[in-house]
């Protein structure tokens, strides 16, 4: 839950409760996102977002290689809490050959 | 598993591995404070390439890990009211407590919904004026400033509807309840990298100075574990014990000064019971007095609770790093993501589950029954 997911700011706006918001996008995601906890963020750069805050800026060679990852092992959807309740179960183990221990006798 | 091959075959890896190899000249053991990084770690099987005097133990940073039984009970209590609109972050809604988890009472005709931010629940209590709208407001210090941006919103509109069951953990005194333990065996530590994104990394050398222990400031990444590991044995193998900051591009020095500001408006310290560990003295957050008004706690009197910990569940003894998952007699066998225990086998940073869906590993002696 401690993860974070880089994306790009694209959009800022300052909505009517005066709360600072923005549009993130991450590798094709769009999201609003809170950026009331970085002030001096503007549209273009990157920044790190953990449940729909931005916590820390980022530059933008450590953001793709950071999402190029996350893409990767599959955990985007998961980590912007895309994810369907159904799958909250996690899915069967990935690694070819493991099974769970055989029950009890 | 294409990732894997390439991470492992990457020269990076290669080299940051054969730096860490030639470096050990002898037994360490390290923590890896967060679930998040215990995940990468077995996923990306980092420990598998440290030599075999290193070992990685795997800490208590998983905030539905360590949530108390009994705040869950008075969750599920909570959330089974009519009238009541229940909000979590969907990790929280499998974790098991004394009888039934969130799942179940959602089956049963609670309203519970899983939000991807606190700021969501906020909003359904805008739309719902005629509902109470509770929060599970949990997590270490990266979560904190979310949840306490939801209440700030609450208490500056007047939301009378909205509450939180507020419970909040904090990593330094977890690092001293562990460096204090006479079982101690953690000789340093990775630090959690998105906690420091917030707090900043000067709450942790007073620490490093007075147990000698070397605390590096750690990335998810497998090259930032890497990175992490290599700076921590460099620093044991020359006997320094200092704070370093392996996670540059994203933690500095003093962390998110508003991000502290509003933390320091809304929660104040507290005693915290971590489920599995025990009381750790000021190592949480709860309300301060001028937020006491959205205390879920306070707002719904559920009696008095009688938890009960399944006697089989020794996740207890692995978030303390003195059980690794697969010695645990009811791992994979009535332990399962989808039978699970503990917590440790629900959360996708829980230790147990992170072995269960990554490593294929011979199970405890005489766990076959």
């Amino acid at each position: 839950m401690c993860l974070g997911v880089p994306g790009k700011v694209v959009e800022i706006s300052d909505t009517a409760d005066g709360l600072r918001m923005g549009k993130v996008d991450f590798d094709g995601i769009r999201k609003d996102v809170c950026l009331a906890y970085l002030p001096d963020l503007q549209v273009g750069d990157y920044t790190i977002v953990h449940v729909g805050f931005a916590i820390t800026k980022l530059d933008e060679a450590s953001a793709l290689e950071s999402l190029r990852m996350f893409r990767e092992l599959g955990l985007l959807a998961e980590e912007l809490g895309q994810s369907d309740p159904a799958d909250l179960v996690p899915p069967a183990c990935p690694i070819p050959g493991w099974q769970a221990p055989p029950g009890p006798a | 598993m294409k990732y894997l091959t390439e991470f492992r075959d990457g020269p990076a890896a290669r080299s940051l591995a054969a730096d860490i190899r030639r470096t050990v000249t002898r037994p360490w053991v390290l923590m890896e404070v967060c679930g998040g990084q215990t995940h990468s770690i077995i996923r990306n099987g980092v420990d598998q390439l440290l030599p075999a005097e290193l070992e990685l133990v795997h800490g208590p940073g998983c905030p539905v890990c360590v949530t108390p039984l009994e705040l869950i009970d008075k969750a599920l209590a909570i959330a089974a009211r009519p009238g009541v609109i229940f909000c979590s972050f969907g990790d929280m809604v499998r974790v098991p407590g004394s009888e039934k988890d969130l799942f179940r009472v959602k089956s049963e005709g609670g309203d519970v919904r899983i939000v991807y931010s606190p700021l969501d629940a906020v909003r359904l209590a805008r739309q719902n004026p005629d509902r109470e709208v509770v929060f599970f407001g949990i997590g270490f210090e990266t979560t904190a400033p979310a949840n306490a941006m939801a209440l700030h919103l609450a208490r500056r509109e007047g939301l009378g509807n909205f509450t939180m069951l507020v419970s909040h953990v904090l990593v330094p005194p977890a690092l001293e309840a562990i460096l204090s333990s006479p079982t101690r065996r953690v000789q340093g530590f990775l630090a959690a990298g998105h906690v420091c994104s917030v707090m900043g990394t000067w709450q942790y050398p007073p620490i490093a100075r007075r147990w000698s222990v070397p605390i590096v400031v750690t990335g998810f990444e497998p090259l930032d574990l890497l990175e992490g590991i290599r700076r921590a044995v460099r620093q044991l193998e020359e006997g320094r014990a200092e704070v370093e900051n392996a996670y540059p591009r994203a933690v500095t020095e003093e962390g998110n000064r508003p991000a502290q500001a509003l933390l320091a408006e809304v929660f104040e310290p507290t005693d915290r019971a971590w489920r599995g560990i025990g009381v750790i003295p000021s190592s949480g957050w709860r309300l301060t007095e001028a937020y006491r008004a959205f205390d879920a706690e306070a707002r719904f009197d559920v009696g008095s609770i009688r938890t009960v910990e399944p006697a089989r569940c020794r996740a207890g003894e692995v978030l303390q790093g003195t059980l690794k998952p697969h010695q645990c007699e009811a791992f994979g066998r009535e332990c399962t993501p989808r039978t699970p225990l503990g917590a440790t086998m629900v959360s996708t940073e829980g230790a147990c589950a992170a072995y269960y869906h990554y490593r294929p590993l011979p199970v405890a002696p005489g766990a076959h029954g």
